[in-house]
């Protein structure tokens, strides 16, 4: 799938063709290096290696400065794979654009690490609604899970059982959204809707819209 | 954040008249109906803005007969045709909700630069 790596910037709206407000996300995404490109017979699956945004020399091990190096690119601080990513009559050490990946109207879904909420407890974490009432008497557990189980029959507290636990920080892939607009000049996308992560985050764009 | 401030630039439109709140003004805004398009024509009083950038909409407030109407409209809505300044208003507050409680005479607006006590 064509893809590239972007930066969460931030949100704001776009009026449509029709007139109406939609919210979108502007996505940096500058252009990326090609730095490897695997092949079925090589490694087992087809799949393009990008890397983009500038990071200092000194703060990558000279393995992977050599392995930038080879691509005749500077050091960069994301490398992202897409499989089964052709890119015909491009080589090692070519740049790929947004606007050679992307098009309006495209349909995406973006990949990234949702916001770290910590240990969060079960209302924020799994939508529950609470225990019990504000008032009459009650003081303690406005925002309790509840029961976990039976008593001595199961006698266990079921596997799964949604708790009060670390939230967030993980993968979250948001799936058919769409490219609102591209600004070539500015190497920025807007893209529909929200997308996971705080501003400043990397996403990973992937184009759904098959192969024009 | 600067980068978020290049886009939403770019999506104003920039042709819009300065007005605030006091202010009359005539919003001409396109109207669909079926396949054919015409422009409506509202006029009133702007009694609020609020947001920012491409997001920054206005509340026009008018009487039709002895009913308040307010309307809000998006600044950067590409259905708002023209905005013509009526009248600029002299008012002390950029929120004008008091206006609502009022009718008839009490309801005017002094114009701004016009020294005559109303």
């Amino acid at each position: 799938m064509r893809g590239l790596v972007g930066k969460k910037i931030g949100m704001t709206s776009v009026f449509d063709e029709i007139g109406r407000s939609i919210p979108v996300t502007v996505v940096e995404v500058p252009a990326a290096v090609i730095t490897q490109i695997k092949t079925e017979e090589t490694d087992g699956y087809n799949a393009v290696q990008v890397s983009s945004f500038d990071r200092k020399e000194k703060n990558v091990s000279k393995a992977v400065n050599g392995h930038f190096a080879k691509a005749g690119a500077s050091t960069k601080a994301v490398v992202r794979e897409f499989r089964d990513f052709i890119p015909e009559g491009l080589t090692i050490g070519d740049e790929l654009k947004a606007e050679d990946v992307f098009s309006v109207g495209d349909i995406i879904d973006v990949a990234g690490t949702s916001k770290g909420r910590g240990f969060s407890g079960v209302i924020r974490r799994h939508n529950f609604s609470g225990v019990g009432d504000e008032t009459h008497g009650q003081h303690n557990r406005l925002r309790a899970p509840g029961s976990i189980g039976g008593a001595s029959d199961p006698a266990r507290v079921f596997k799964g059982m949604r708790m009060a636990g670390q939230y967030g920080s993980e993968r979250i892939k948001v799936k058919n959204l769409s490219i609102a607009k591209i600004l070539p000049e500015s190497s920025l996308v807007l893209v529909t809707g929200s997308i996971p992560g705080p501003k400043g985050s990397y996403v990973e764009i992937l184009n759904k819209t098959s192969e024009s | 954040m600067d980068k978020l401030k290049l886009v939403e630039q770019s999506l104003v439109v920039d042709d819009i008249p300065e007005f605030t709140a006091g202010d009359t003004v005539n919003v001409h805004y396109r109207v669909r109906e079926g396949e054919k398009e015409r422009i409506q024509q509202y006029e009133g009083v702007v009694i609020s803005e609020r947001g920012s950038g491409p997001n920054k909409t206005f509340t026009v407030r008018k009487m039709s007969g002895s009913i308040g109407v307010e309307r809000i409209f998006p600044l950067n809505s590409p259905f708002i045709a023209k905005i013509d300044v009526k009248r600029r208003g002299k008012v002390r507050r950029s929120k004008l909700f008091y206006l609502r409680e009022l009718r008839g005479k009490a309801a005017r607006i002094q114009e701004k630069g016009d020294k005559t006590k109303k």
